[in-house]
């Protein structure tokens, strides 16, 4: 808004307004972890701005977290609308399955916010070096580490099921994927 | 008959890169997306009538990936279809492009090309578990080999997939151990689950011609190359499980060239029904 008047003039270089893409997305919940944003996930793996005829088209890339994932397309139309709001009715969202999904990609900030939401935080990198059952999640609620597996699936795909051995409360964990 | 027809058709003037997608490729995809579509269906018989809870969760959690999966295969085999081409047994609409829908909704059962293991009925929770590892076993092998596929498409829906069905194996190896390795009820209860589906293996790990062509051409996986890799996850979990390994020839085979059991018509009927009573319905 405060440089309305210099965008009159002076072109907004692209990064800067896909800068503000990015910015916009930030505020894009994830519809099954809302204290998530659609960044903090690393579902939006790219902006580009694609120009046609004097058309501006916004290209949003994102990657599914799990192939059957139902939020999925929930997510997509946040993201239009989350765009739309903002003065961008032209948008291609642009589905990419490589590199997968993973929770390396989940931002520190993303991971605070979670377990301040209840939900244990993804352990350690990449899937493949732990198996569920050698990993100590922490309880998000009193931290203790005495903690057990009560089930690989949880509430949705991205979650397991764990117990506090010492609050004893059940909690979601976010499975490193 | 299959591969007369097929050869027939590779004969025709057209490109050789045209010829391996609309014979070979297209019908591989559809393949791999059967399967995944009739196991996903099949497990999703469970939701709401799980043993417990959290494993009423865990089975409808993986009918959700299998499904997923399904439809990352379908979305690509429509676009070739409509590209390049394919013609179907079942009737399919000729003004419009097809999508993962119509693929899905409207084929008819000697379309479908799923291995006949997944179309068997869900039976008791050791059938289903015993059923989900000896897929997944298998799903985990191939996807491992497919990322390596030339085609890109292809690879990407193998690397997403693969670490799915990492956890859909380690959860149906444990329940076979578990269950196994039970009480006298639940180790009885494994060894007629074994009976009922071991026949129906050696299709999982057999090429039909499709699969031969899309292997050569660097596309597909040789099944050849992950059948003693399979034997081997078997034998470990039945040793853990103390349960025996069938010496017999699974010798069931025919689903993936479109002939199959008594079983999946009535899956489609339930899962095509409302298509076919009320095309286009939307909701």
């Amino acid at each position: 808004m405060v440089n309305q008047e210099e965008n009159i003039n002076l072109p907004v270089s692209q990064e800067d307004e896909i800068q503000k893409l990015w910015a916009i997305m930030e505020n894009v919940p994830d519809p099954e972890v809302p204290v998530l944003s659609v960044v903090d996930l690393g579902v939006v793996r790219n902006i580009s701005i694609q120009q046609s005829s004097g058309d501006e088209k916004i290209v949003v890339d994102v990657t599914p977290t799990y192939s059957g994932c139902p939020a999925m397309d929930m997510i997509a139309m946040n993201i239009r609308i989350g765009l739309l709001q903002n003065g961008y009715p032209n948008v291609v969202i642009n589905t990419v399955l490589s590199p997968a999904w993973t929770t390396d990609w989940m931002s520190e900030n993303g991971k605070q916010k979670l377990k301040d939401f209840g939900i244990a935080p993804p352990v350690g990198k990449s899937f493949d070096t732990a198996s569920l059952e050698d990993i100590v999640v922490e309880c998000p609620l009193c931290n203790s580490n005495h903690t057990h597996l009560v089930s690989h699936f949880g509430s949705t795909s991205c979650k397991a099921l764990y117990q506090c051995d010492d609050c004893k409360e059940p909690f979601d964990y976010f499975k490193c994927h | 008959m299959f591969n007369k027809t097929s050869q027939q058709i590779t004969d025709q003037p057209i490109t050789n890169h045209q010829s391996l997608i609309t014979n070979h490729l297209i019908p591989y995809l559809l393949h791999l997306a059967d399967n995944s579509l009739i196991l996903g269906h099949r497990n999703s018989e469970w939701t709401g009538h799980g043993p417990i809870l959290e494993q009423d969760i865990a089975i409808s959690n993986i009918a959700l990936d299998l499904i997923g999966q399904s439809r990352n295969f379908y979305q690509y085999a429509a676009a070739l279809v409509n590209e390049q081409g394919y013609s179907f047994k079942s009737e399919m609409p000729k003004a419009r492009s097809l999508t993962e829908d119509d693929l899905a909704y409207l084929r008819d059962v000697w379309d479908y090309k799923n291995c006949l293991l997944v179309e068997q009925p869900k039976g008791d929770w050791a059938q289903t578990v015993l059923r989900q590892f000896f897929f997944s076993a298998y799903q985990s092998l191939l996807f491992q080999q497919l990322q390596q596929s030339s085609d890109k498409q292809l690879a990407a829906i193998a690397e997403k997939s693969l670490k799915e069905t990492t956890y859909h194996l380690r959860w149906s190896a444990d329940w076979v151990i578990r269950l196994g390795d039970g009480t006298e009820e639940s180790h009885e209860r494994m060894l007629k689950a074994i009976d009922a589906l071991w026949m129906y293996c050696g299709e999982l790990l057999e090429n039909t011609s499709y699969e031969t062509e899309v292997a050569a051409a660097g596309i597909g996986v040789d099944l050849s190359s992950i059948k003693a890799h399979w034997h081997q996850k078997i034998i470990a979990v039945f040793e853990e499980a103390t349960l025996p390994v069938p010496q017999t020839e699974a010798f069931q085979r025919g689903g993936k060239d479109g002939f199959h059991s008594e079983h999946l018509g009535f899956i489609l009927a339930e899962m095509q029904y409302l298509q076919r009573a009320y095309p286009n319905a939307n909701w």
